[in-house]
């Protein structure tokens, strides 16, 4: 039985520093930090996020997969800018940089779009990775350096036959899957987009990975969604927030019926999110940020265990 | 033959693919903040001994392949087959040339190989990573030859030829490394 901590004692040091460096940020930009819970009464309706159940006396929580939910009913409160450093947890998620329970950094900026957002970001890392030089490219560029189908114009077909010859293995219904294949294009060609040492912002998503981005209508309509990508490790994704509240529910209506598809369980929105929503959300863009990755970048490290208290703890079973 | 999901990769692993049994090399899961999980496998195919790339839906199963491998003695070979010997069970397999591969031309009789067998078929042979072989033919060394990287060819007593320091005769007994190809040492008369 080891009892003691996975990092060092110079790297919990630095931990300390990038978390003071976080809260200066936010405190200069006069962004509020709030607090909210970690238990809620719905999971994420996202069907590739699964969420943990607790047992609180009788009654089912979800531990939170991000404090968005809270979050957006703070800001249709009238909040205003808002930030969150604190844990999520996410199940079955364990590899060298996933674990079950990690910290996120969420923020919301009144009035911002994506790209006035990528510019806080990019303000925030540099004071935790000041050697970092950040492209910031839209992603059918990203697929055109690398050979890859335009993610925006390319048939379902021509996507599937990208996919195979990367020697993904599919069922006649994963060929017609086009989210399933944008997916699949968007983590082979983002992750591999800027050499080692290097990274950026890549924005404007195929409508198809909205999430809960504003999509610009246009030929193609591109959905205004960005990530940060740095030494192949996803660091980020924000969006300009959907303000129109049947919109929103009409995407947690298609998540609802992806988890059924899959065979995963049925997860609504908690109703107090919707009536917030219905109420109104203004203007506004979200982030939220790894930070025990964004440490480990800062660290050199290459495993979360490095940078984590105590990182075997936090792995799930499945390691 | 029992199927595996993806959350259960990892190297070793046997596991069917387009009717021929791998072994996992690497598994690498990437698992983006939004949007769809895959793992990104290297695979051996066991048959052909090739490795390829392939990526898989997090989630997806496959069926496992029935693989193992087993301590098995060389017996002999009758030039078409290779026979070995389970010493426990005295059971007796043969197995072909193709089969046998770069192993054959190591073994005399007696070794103890691993044997692959894949539903209960060899498919491949590992012979012991040292044998000792004696030389039935090498030219004397010619001092100061240095072209040749002070190395000269010797035939094995098994057929294989293997490059041996000038200084080696013919009728010696060597060491030899069977996953190189290469003269260790010189090995003691028993």
């Amino acid at each position: 039985m080891t009892w003691r901590p996975t990092a060092s004692r110079s790297t919990l040091a630095r931990r300390g520093d990038i978390l003071a460096t976080i809260r200066a940020h936010f405190a200069a930009a006069g962004v509020l930090e709030v607090d909210t819970p970690l238990l809620g009464a719905a999971g994420a309706g996202d069907p590739a996020i699964a969420s943990c159940a607790v047992d609180v006396g009788g009654r089912v929580r979800y531990l939170q997969t991000s404090p968005e939910s809270a979050m957006k009913r703070l800001l249709a409160a009238g909040s205003g800018d808002i930030y969150q450093l604190g844990k999520a947890f996410r199940r079955e998620e364990s590899s060298p940089i996933h674990r079950c329970e990690f910290t996120l950094l969420e923020w919301y900026r009144l009035g911002f779009d994506h790209h006035a957002l990528m510019d806080d970001v990019a303000t925030l890392v540099a004071r935790v990775l000041p050697e970092v030089r950040l492209a910031r490219e839209p992603l059918s560029a990203l697929c055109a350096r690398a050979g890859a189908p335009d993610p925006h114009r390319a048939t379902t077909g021509e996507l599937a036959a990208w996919a195979r010859a990367l020697g993904l293995q599919m069922t006649p219904q994963d060929a017609a899957d086009r989210s399933l294949l944008l997916d699949l294009l968007l983590s082979e060609v983002v992750r591999r987009a800027w050499p080692t040492g290097g990274g950026g912002f890549v924005y404007d998503f195929p409508v198809e990975q909205a999430a809960y981005a504003r999509i610009r209508p246009g030929v193609p309509a591109l959905a205004s969604r960005f990530e940060l990508v740095i030494d192949g490790i996803e660091l980020a994704n924000g969006w300009h927030e959907l303000a129109d509240v049947d919109e929103q529910q009409a995407r947690y209506r298609e998540e609802e019926r992806a988890r059924q598809a899959r065979g995963l369980p049925s997860m609504p929105p908690d109703p107090a999110l919707l009536a917030a929503l219905a109420a109104g959300l203004p203007d506004c863009a979200g982030v939220a940020i790894g930070v025990d990755r964004l440490v480990m970048l800062a660290c050199a490290a290459h495993d979360l265990d490095d940078v984590l208290a105590f990182g075997r703890d936090q792995a799930s079973e499945t390691t | 033959m029992a199927s595996y999901s993806t959350n259960q990769f990892k190297p070793g692993l046997k596991i069917m693919l387009d009717g021929d049994p791998y072994n996992i090399v690497d598994n690498e899961m990437v698992k983006p903040g939004k949007g769809q999980a895959f793992n990104r496998v290297k695979v051996r195919n066991l048959m052909t001994g090739r490795t390829i790339e392939r990526t898989f839906k997090s989630g997806d199963s496959v069926e496992g392949a029935d693989v193992m491998d087993a301590e098995m003695q060389y017996l002999y070979s009758d030039g078409e087959s290779w026979h070995f010997m389970n010493p426990s069970s005295f059971e007796q397999i043969q197995t072909n040339a193709q089969v046998m591969g770069d192993a054959a031309q190591w073994l005399k009789g007696q070794e103890m190989c691993s044997v692959t067998l894949f539903n209960g078929n060899p498919i491949a042979v590992t012979p012991p990573n040292f044998v000792i072989l004696r030389i039935t033919q090498t030219d004397p060394g010619i001092r100061g030859d240095t072209a040749t990287g002070g190395t000269k060819p010797a035939t094995m007593e098994t057929g294989a030829v293997v490059r041996v320091p000038l200084f080696i005769e013919e009728g010696s007994l060597l060491k030899i490394d069977t996953r190189t190809g290469e003269y260790v040492s010189r090995a003691k008369e028993e």
